[in-house]
């Protein structure tokens, strides 16, 4: 009985690839009935990314069929790159194995960093988060509102950092453009203790993602601690950079700009800014599955992650623990994917110059 | 303030908290007893059940859970040497000698009772102190921070020994091995011959085994038998309770380090147990006996390690920062059940923070009371013989370590830095001295740097920071008022002093290697990543030098000249194999590994071993790898743990749980 049905298997497999005829395995459903799914994650236990991937287990075990179990195999090492090679050397390609990227994965990758040994371009996208960055002041400064910019364009700031090469190169490069006096400090070994300098007084100018700022820094804002002066904006379908939607009432970095010098940026700096800040927050946080793996499985996995976000009480919750982004999935994914992976020649060689210059740093 | 007292009183004397709490005590419990299972692994055990739970509920287990990890990972460390976790690598110090002494039931019930103990003291003080504790905390800024890191290193001066120029030669390798890896300042990675397990730096967890766990199982191997000399548990635990009441001051000020040092968001948990047991050297009377079985070395990493949990709730409820591994785990279950931790915690949900803190200690008591009842049967292990125990003892620690980054490195760093630490058993080297610059290495480099880039030189001036350096010099004081005693590494009275130096002089010189080869590596960093290690090896350098020509010399008289195979109870005497010996061993299990993978290996070790060296029959080998393989691989397999692989594993795509 057993060996019958593997043989049809194997046949039709078969004449499926030898006849190039899709049609049979396609049309089969795919059932992930008793199934267990490793999902890597390579982040620890501690992180944001690791928040996200436990908030979507629960969504996505009721989206797949059959109902999988899916568990999260944590694998934080060398920036990441340790838990992603590990998918790119190990991961099956069979839907029963997937992968969760950040910001921080995609950074290594588009600067050559020599510890990846992997390739977005080797991957299949299933649904994309973005998320946005909010930059706060200390209200010592005397700065009310961005109202204020020329004002802190005086002052000698302090920002806690974990490094030049790392999602900390979007706000760093940031402030260069707008011409702001900010001297990093690095050493920082999250956004966390980033966050707990700004409370010390030692770090007067902080950025924050949208959850993290959501969380911890509104009770700041509330006291009167914190100022939030802007947000890094988002990317509308025609990526040109529009307010974020989480915080339509602070400016986006172009909109400063403009009003501390009273025309839109534009020049290699900002081509460039423009291109790591769409790899790192409009779609800071994927789900992949390996190239390679059969089209109705790509497909099955591409319906559940829609099938997902739009299951009832999913919005309330997302909206609460990770933002008011629209989650993408389908061909939006695969827009914003297309973006976050592939910077321009041009903008890589300028911010690696950039980061040789500024901070004698080469990845 | 009072009103949330009464109304959390009344939630956790409820009926379903305390269920609660006591099924996430067992739980963890379970996972805490086995080195290197502590948190994370706890927490993903109890993941499902939190799912859906009621928050109070919810939080009761992951409490009860959290709780008990620092009390149970003591079982190993006392009876085995083998150091459970981060938290208890102190306990080991006089714990084990002890167990070997036929004193392991006495040294368990000192350790809970301890542990019981300042787990409720930790309590009383946050009970007032959290209400304070915000602008408290802000006020350690990293100028504070980097002081206190130093008045940790300050304690060499009592963990040194006899010889304080290899106690400071000691701490100096460990500072190196801890600033091995990215830099902070600059990230450029240092000494890690551009291999990406190295450039994150060494887990302290496999450090901590490598020290002590693999030179003790060579060394009980070598004089056979069983782990205690008398093959006898010696009186109970209530011996224990009774020394734990005799120095219930010394428990309460330990206690109390360990709930302030806790509380510091930064500074990091692991260093509260040396920072005790430096404590009670320094203020002992008699220090002699520290190293060879001093309840008192139980005692105060104990009360401390415990109360540290309590203060490490501070930054975690206030901050929402975590400043242990455990921590991070309860922070992440608290999140899961939508609990936002923040300054809202004393504001306005502090009667929900009276009900972790209580829930806190009554965990502690729970746990301790639930550790004591089971030590006596759990001690009867250290009348195994040995011979039987090493195969288990091996797949524990080796098991254990590859928990720290699930990486075939870990055992490599496992095998290379246990080298390291038999030849500091040998020759007398301390070993506290080392972990201490190890586990503050990190901290101390960040902070300094981060310090002068704050507030430039003038950092020294705050007052803070010169109240701490005032801390330091008393504590140096103390340090020095007692340092001819204190001895780590005792020579042994009845054997004579080794004629022979060379051995000792070879190690020298391999220290002087050491240094040299960091320095070589630092020069060619930027100055900001270079600073740091080339500091410390220019200082260590000379002394290192100057240790090799006094061995070269072969002066026997000085204070430096140690060896354990001339001096150990087992020299001279018939039979004993070598120390390479049983490494050989260790050496081909772990090249095993690399070749067929930790299931494979580890069934063929347990085989071999107990074939060459026990008189056991077929049957009863076969029971044995039955129980000890049947055993992690259920645990591994209810876990969702997979076993390191090796090239068989690269090459074929095997079924779990060989793949």
């Amino acid at each position: 009985m057993i060996r019958t049905s593997i043989f049809t298997l194997a046949a039709a497999g078969f004449v499926a690839t030898t006849f190039g005829a899709p049609a049979p395995v396609a049309a089969q459903e795919v059932d992930f009935a008793g199934k267990r799914i490793e999902w890597v994650i390579p982040y620890g236990t501690g992180g944001g990314s690791n928040r996200w991937a436990r908030f979507y287990v629960p969504w996505l075990q009721k989206a797949l069929s059959g109902n999988p179990v899916v568990a999260v195999k944590n694998m934080p090492g060398a920036s990441s790159t340790k838990g992603t090679n590990y998918f790119a050397r190990r991961g099956t390609k069979d839907g029963l194995s997937i992968l969760g990227t950040s910001g921080s994965t995609q950074f290594p990758f588009l600067l050559g960093d020599r510890r990846v040994k992997y390739n977005y371009a080797d991957w299949e996208v299933i649904l994309a988060t973005p998320v946005g960055g909010v930059v706060y002041v200390n209200s010592s400064l005397g700065v009310k509102s961005v109202a204020d910019m020329k004002k802190l364009q005086k002052a000698k700031l302090k920002f806690g950092s974990q490094g030049p090469t790392s999602l900390d190169l979007v706000p760093l490069l940031a402030f260069d453009i707008l011409g702001l006096n900010v001297k990093p400090v690095f050493g920082m070994k999250g956004r966390g203790p980033s966050r707990l300098a700004f409370e010390r007084g030692e770090v007067r100018i902080d950025y924050q993602t949208t959850p993290a700022f959501l969380k911890r820094v509104t009770p700041l804002v509330k006291k009167g601690i914190a100022i939030p002066l802007m947000t890094w904006g988002t990317l509308d379908e025609n990526g040109k950079l529009v307010r974020d939607p989480t915080f339509s009432n602070l400016p986006h970095v172009g909109e400063v700009y403009k009003m501390m010098h009273g025309k839109a940026p534009k020049g290699p700096a900002w081509t460039a800014w423009k291109a790591f800040m769409a790899a790192g927050f409009p779609a800071q946080k994927m789900i992949f599955v390996k190239k390679g793996t059969p089209k109705n499985i790509v497909a099955a996995w591409r319906a559940a992650a829609a099938k997902a976000i739009a299951m009832p009480g999913f919005e309330a919750a997302k909206n609460q623990k990770l933002g008011k982004y629209e989650q993408a999935t389908g061909k939006k994914a695969q827009a914003l994917y297309k973006v976050a992976t592939n910077v321009p020649p041009a903008a890589k060689k300028w911010v690696l110059d950039w980061l040789k210059t500024r901070y004698n740093k080469v990845p | 303030m009072i009103e949330s007292m009464i109304s959390a009183f009344a939630e956790i004397t409820s009926g379903a908290h305390l269920l609660y709490l006591f099924g996430g005590v067992i739980m963890g419990l379970v996972v805490g007893i086995f080195p290197g299972l502590g948190g994370i692994v706890g927490l993903s055990l109890l993941l499902p059940f939190l799912y859906g739970m009621d928050p109070t509920s919810a939080l009761a287990m992951l409490i009860g859970l959290v709780a008990i990890i620092p009390t149970s990972d003591t079982f190993t460390s006392v009876l085995m040497g083998i150091p459970g976790s981060s938290a208890s690598q102190a306990t080991v110090l006089d714990g084990f000698p002890l167990a070997k002494k036929g004193e392991a039931a006495r040294a368990l019930g000192a350790a809970f009772s301890a542990s019981l103990y300042g787990g409720v003291i930790g309590a009383i003080v946050l009970t007032f102190f959290i209400v304070v504790a915000r602008p408290v905390i802000l006020l350690f800024t990293s100028a504070e921070l980097f002081m206190l890191t130093i008045l940790g290193l300050s304690m060499v001066g009592v963990l040194a020994g006899n010889c304080l120029s290899k106690g400071l030669l000691a701490c100096g390798l460990g500072l190196m091995f801890g600033a091995l890896g990215g830099a902070p300042a600059t990230g450029e990675f240092r000494m890690s011959f551009d291999n990406a397990y190295l450039g994150d730096g060494l887990p302290l967890v496999v450090v901590g085994l490598a020290m002590f766990a693999v030179p003790e199982i060579i060394d009980l191997l070598r004089s056979g038998g069983a782990i205690s000399k008398s093959a006898k548990l010696g009186s109970g635990w209530t011996q224990g309770f009774k020394d734990m009441w005799a120095y219930r001051w010394l428990c309460t000020r330990c206690a109390g380090i360990g709930c302030i040092i806790g509380a510091l968001p930064g500074l990091g948990g692991s260093v509260v147990d040396w920072i005790a047991y430096g404590h009670v050297k320094q203020t002992a009377k008699d220090s002699s006996q520290f190293g060879k079985g001093d309840i008192r070395g139980v005692l105060a990493p104990e009360s401390a390690n415990n109360a540290k949990e309590g203060g490490g709730l501070i930054p975690t409820l206030l901050f929402a920062i975590p400043g242990s591994g455990s921590m991070a785990v309860f922070l992440g279950g608290m999140e899961l059940i939508g609990l936002e931790p923040g300054p809202s915690m004393v504001d306005g949900k502090l009667n929900l923070t009276y009900v972790i803190i209580w829930s806190l200690a009554l965990a502690n008591v729970i746990g301790a009371g639930c550790c004591l009842l089971i030590s006596k049967n759990v001690a009867r292990l250290t009348t195994i013989k040995y011979v039987y125990l090493a195969p288990f003892m091996v797949m524990v620690i080796c098991f254990a370590a590859f928990q720290a980054t699930r990486d075939l490195g870990d055992l490599l760093v496992l095998f290379a830095v246990g080298l390291v630490g038999i030849m500091f058993k040998r020759f007398g080297w301390p070993r506290p001295a080392f972990l201490i610059g190890f586990v503050l290495a990190d901290n101390s480099e960040t902070y300094l740097y981060q310090a002068v880039q704050f507030y430039d030189w003038g950092f020294l001036l705050r007052p803070g920071v010169i109240i701490i350096f005032v801390l330091t010099v008393i504590s140096i004081w103390f340090g020095a008022r007692n340092a001819p005693t204190g001895e780590t590494e005792m020579a042994n009275e009845n054997k004579p002093k080794p004629t022979n130096m060379k051995p000792q002089a070879y190690f020298a010189a391999f220290v002087v290697f050491l240094f040299t080869w960091g320095l070589i590596d630092g020069v060619q960093h930027s100055f900001l990543g270079a600073v740091y290690p080339v500091g410390i090896c220019l200082v260590m350098l000379p002394i290192a030098m100057r240790l090799f020509y006094v061995t070269a010399k072969n002066r026997t008289e000085h204070a430096a000249n140690y060896d354990y195979e001339v001096e150990g109870d087992h020299a001279g005497q018939e039979g004993v194999p070598g120390l390479v010996y049983y490494l050989t061993w260790l050496a081909g299990f772990i090249a095993a590994v690399m070749l067929v993978g930790f299931w494979l290996a580890i069934t063929g070790f347990f085989l071999i071993f107990l074939r060459v060296h026990s008189d056991a029959g077929w049957t009863r080998i076969v029971t044995m790898i039955t129980c000890g393989v049947g055993f992690i691989t259920g645990l591994s397999w209810i876990m969702a743990l997979n076993f390191p692989g090796g090239l068989l594993q690269y090459y074929f795509k095997l079924p779990w749980p060989l793949s």
